[in-house]
């Protein structure tokens, strides 16, 4: 019984952090925001280097072939250091739906490009998660038509990873498509509409067999998220603590005040659990197949919950300064935001937990 | 990341389960008050033998005597959990471990082995009316006379005082040192002459508590654990014992299920509860929240094994599992709505009474989301909790004494 990370998990998770602190500081993260990028070259470049997105793909095509929660560890430091580099659909959701789904042609293709760093893919499942305003997209005969809403990673993609209303997976050429930017609050990271009209695709053969191709992207997806908003809470949550041990008022560190003192101690305590749930949920998805969609769902549930008490309290405790755009808080209280609806927001995710227990 | 228990251990629960199945009828099953009965004795006696009760206490104290070992003593908590049969104990687990540590080798040897057959049952003498939060400002007083403490005060929240043979009690022998440093801790029996033990009646409608008054009541100065003036470190000891039991996520755990199986008897307007989206929904986020705090608890368990300190994930245990118990009680009445109202008229686990028909569980429901307020705010309040998270896991700073004197009046000034 040792539930705790190993050493390569601790040392992967450092070097990341490591090279995201010195690479990525807040004045990289804002000038790419207002510059409106969200796959600066130095960076992605940079985590290229350090593998992190050959983490899911198997060895045989050239991957390093860890599991979620190596790639959650990834994410965590993702959201800590408000990256702007496409990750959960690229380098999860779309090895993982390949991997279980692709043909040996397809995954000798686009599986070492992930893995490399060459192809960014864009991953469209939203409606089959819950469909707003888009009619989804039809499949026929080779060709996809309709329109993708909320496609994750979808502005920096140069392939596309589609669902189509059947819930089968496609490929498709990002060039081929009419694919536009969705401007969130969240300004680190790209959501696209995709616009399809007889768009030439090819579909993954195994997500035509079983449905469970789609949904293990599903799952990653949300673990994934669910991680990236763990990160940035805890950053938060770090980010308010410093700033209750300097800021004085009254002639005291508002840290010394019950009132600042147990906003803090609250965040913590709620936050901290959420790490064990990720690396269980993750974990689950490695070596505890029966238990891992339930995890998921929990996870990405809870962490939306917590996240937000979290990035709401830790705004509080810088007082006004937590309210500016100088200060850069918001960046993260934003991450946090877009990791709440993704992939289905927490009401949404809860029922799934429960018919996965059959109790709907 | 390895959730899997090696061989040994795996044998070790195959044992243990297979314990609680030859056994489980010898168990008492009836709720608890008072002194042990003779079954409870026997029970606790025959868990002792096989080691399924004070296991790391040494033989010649009484004990099993078994080398402390955390992930066993978990596999033993876990399994008797599960199949819901009475564990055992170790005695009373803030007094025995103190002894265990500072205690002589007369009162190790005097009072461990009755404790833990449940021959001597023992109540805790630390609270006053006017030191809760601020136990070190306690003013019980002790004078010396001769061989004796003389024992002048008041203790309140005296949880079973009114069975116990034995108290063990923090008293102010040294007036004149620095609050911390004045206290004594002294064991007596609960029948000498100047005790008066009071009940006090909790919302519940129980006397689980008791107000405890001492008139002139002498104490060989023999009975003090550590020495003169050390009992507030004496007690720290303990309390550090206590707090790592509350929060218990195995019991949350058992009140989830009990609650789905509530939410699929229980109709509303002919339809089960779980059928219900908004009673699901809650349901389901609670699960959320004690899933979280379960492999929190696992994590530390690992910490513990390893002789690690867990830190923060242990810090917030307390608060936690305590909060997370709370909620599981509220929503269970919720659940049943008008019906959750329902209480036995002399508290829960009353007689059958007239009108009572419709009336869930006994009560226990009301009755736990009564007692759980208790368990919030005893064994260190959730405040005083979220002072040492911020203060001792995120080294925020103490609250500063304040000198002015308005403060130390009342809410008039």
């Amino acid at each position: 019984m040792e539930f705790a990370l190993n050493e390569p998990q601790r040392m992967l998770q450092e070097s990341v952090r490591g090279y995201l602190d010195a690479a990525c500081p807040l004045d990289r993260v804002r000038a790419a925001a207002d510059a409106g990028h969200t796959r600066p070259d130095d960076l992605w470049d940079g985590l290229v280097e350090l593998g992190v997105h050959a983490i899911l793909v198997p060895e045989e095509y050239g991957g390093v072939g860890l599991g979620l929660l190596e790639a959650a560890l990834v994410a965590e430091c993702l959201g800590g250091a408000v990256a702007p580099a496409p990750f959960v659909g690229s380098s999860v959701m779309a090895p993982v739906a390949l991997a279980l789904a692709g043909s040996d042609a397809q995954k000798d293709a686009w599986l070492p490009r992930i893995a490399g760093g060459e192809t960014v893919f864009g991953v469209g499942v939203t409606e089959q998660i819950g469909s707003r305003e888009s009619e989804g997209i039809t499949a026929d005969d080779g060709r996809l038509t309709g329109k993708a809403l909320f496609v994750l990673d979808g502005v920096d993609a140069d392939m596309l990873l589609i669902a189509g209303n059947d819930g089968t997976l496609h490929l498709a050429r990002a060039a081929d498509a009419d694919v536009r930017k969705l401007p969130t609050i969240d300004r680190t990271r790209s959501v696209a509409e995709v616009r399809l009209d007889a768009t030439p695709a090819e579909t993954l053969p195994g997500s035509a067999e079983s449905p469970e191709p789609l949904l293990a992207a599903i799952d990653a997806g949300r673990i994934m998220l669910a991680a990236d908003t763990l990160g940035a809470a805890q950053n938060m949550l770090d980010q308010a603590v410093a700033y209750a041990k300097e800021r004085r008022q009254f002639n005291r560190v508002i840290g010394s005040f019950q009132a600042v003192k147990h906003l803090c101690a609250e965040m913590a305590a709620t936050l901290e659990p959420c790490r064990s749930l990720v690396w269980y949920a993750a974990h689950a998805t490695d070596a505890m197949p029966e238990e891992a969609r339930l995890m998921a769902c929990h996870a990405k549930a809870h962490l939306a919950e917590v996240g937000r008490f979290v990035a709401r309290t830790a705004t509080e405790v810088h007082g006004g300064m937590g309210f500016t755009d100088l200060l850069g808080l918001h960046y993260w209280f934003k991450r946090v935001g877009l990791d709440r609806q993704l992939l289905g927001a927490p009401e949404v995710v809860r029922e799934e937990a429960a018919a996965v227990q059959g109790w709907t | 990341m390895d959730l899997a228990y090696s061989a040994e251990y795996a044998a070790f629960r195959d044992e243990v389960r297979a314990f609680i199945e030859t056994h489980r009828d010898l168990a008492p099953t009836a709720l608890q008050r008072g002194k042990p009965t003779e079954q409870a004795k026997a029970w606790q006696q025959l868990l002792i033998e096989h080691g399924y009760a004070a296991r790391t206490i040494p033989k010649e104290y009484g004990g099993y005597g078994a080398e402390p070992d955390i992930l066993k003593s978990h596999i033993i908590a876990e399994e008797f959990g599960r199949a819901r049969v009475r564990p055992g104990h170790d005695g009373d687990n803030r007094l025995v471990p103190t002894l265990l540590e500072l205690g002589t080798e007369e009162q190790k040897r005097k009072y461990i082995p009755p404790t833990i057959r449940g021959e001597m049952t023992w109540c805790q003498g630390y609270s006053e009316p006017g030191s809760g939060s601020d136990l070190a400002s306690l003013s019980t007083k002790a004078e010396v006379d001769g061989d004796d403490f003389v024992i002048n005060g008041q203790k309140i929240w005296t949880s079973g005082a009114q069975y116990a043979d034995m108290i063990f009690c923090l008293v102010r022998t040294e007036p004149d040192a620095p609050k911390h440093q004045g206290i004594s801790y002294l064991l007596f029996p609960m029948d000498t002459p100047g005790i008066e033990v009071r009940p006090l009646v909790t919302m519940t409608g129980e006397a689980t508590f008791n107000e405890t008054f001492f008139t002139d009541v002498r104490v060989p100065t023999s009975q003090i654990v550590g020495r003169r003036g050390e009992g507030w470190f004496v007690a720290n000891a303990t309390l550090k014992h206590e707090r790592g039991g509350l929060g218990d996520p195995n019991q949350a755990e058992s009140r989830f299920h009990q609650i789905v199986e509530m939410m699929k008897q229980e109709t509303l307007d002919g339809r089960p509860l779980l059928s219900h989206p908004t009673y699901r929904d809650r349901l389901v986020a609670l699960q959320g929240q004690m899933l979280a705090q379960r492999f929190n608890g696992m994590r530390v368990l690992t910490h513990n094994i390893r002789s690690e300190e867990p830190g923060l994930p242990r810090w917030i245990v307390k608060l936690n599992g305590c909060e997370l118990n709370h909620r599981m009680a509220e929503m269970a009445i919720d659940i049943l709505g008008e019906l959750g109202v329902l209480y036995p008229s002399k508290g829960f686990g009353g007689h059958r009474e007239e009108g009572n028909d419709y009336l869930r569980d006994a009560g226990i429901w009301q009755q736990r989301y009564m007692l759980d307020l208790g368990l919030i705010i005893g064994g260190g309040t959730a405040q005083i909790q979220k002072n040492m998270i911020g203060e001792r896991a995120l080294g925020l700073p103490k609250e500063p004494k304040s000198a002015d004197p308005r403060f130390a009046q009342g809410a008039t000034a």
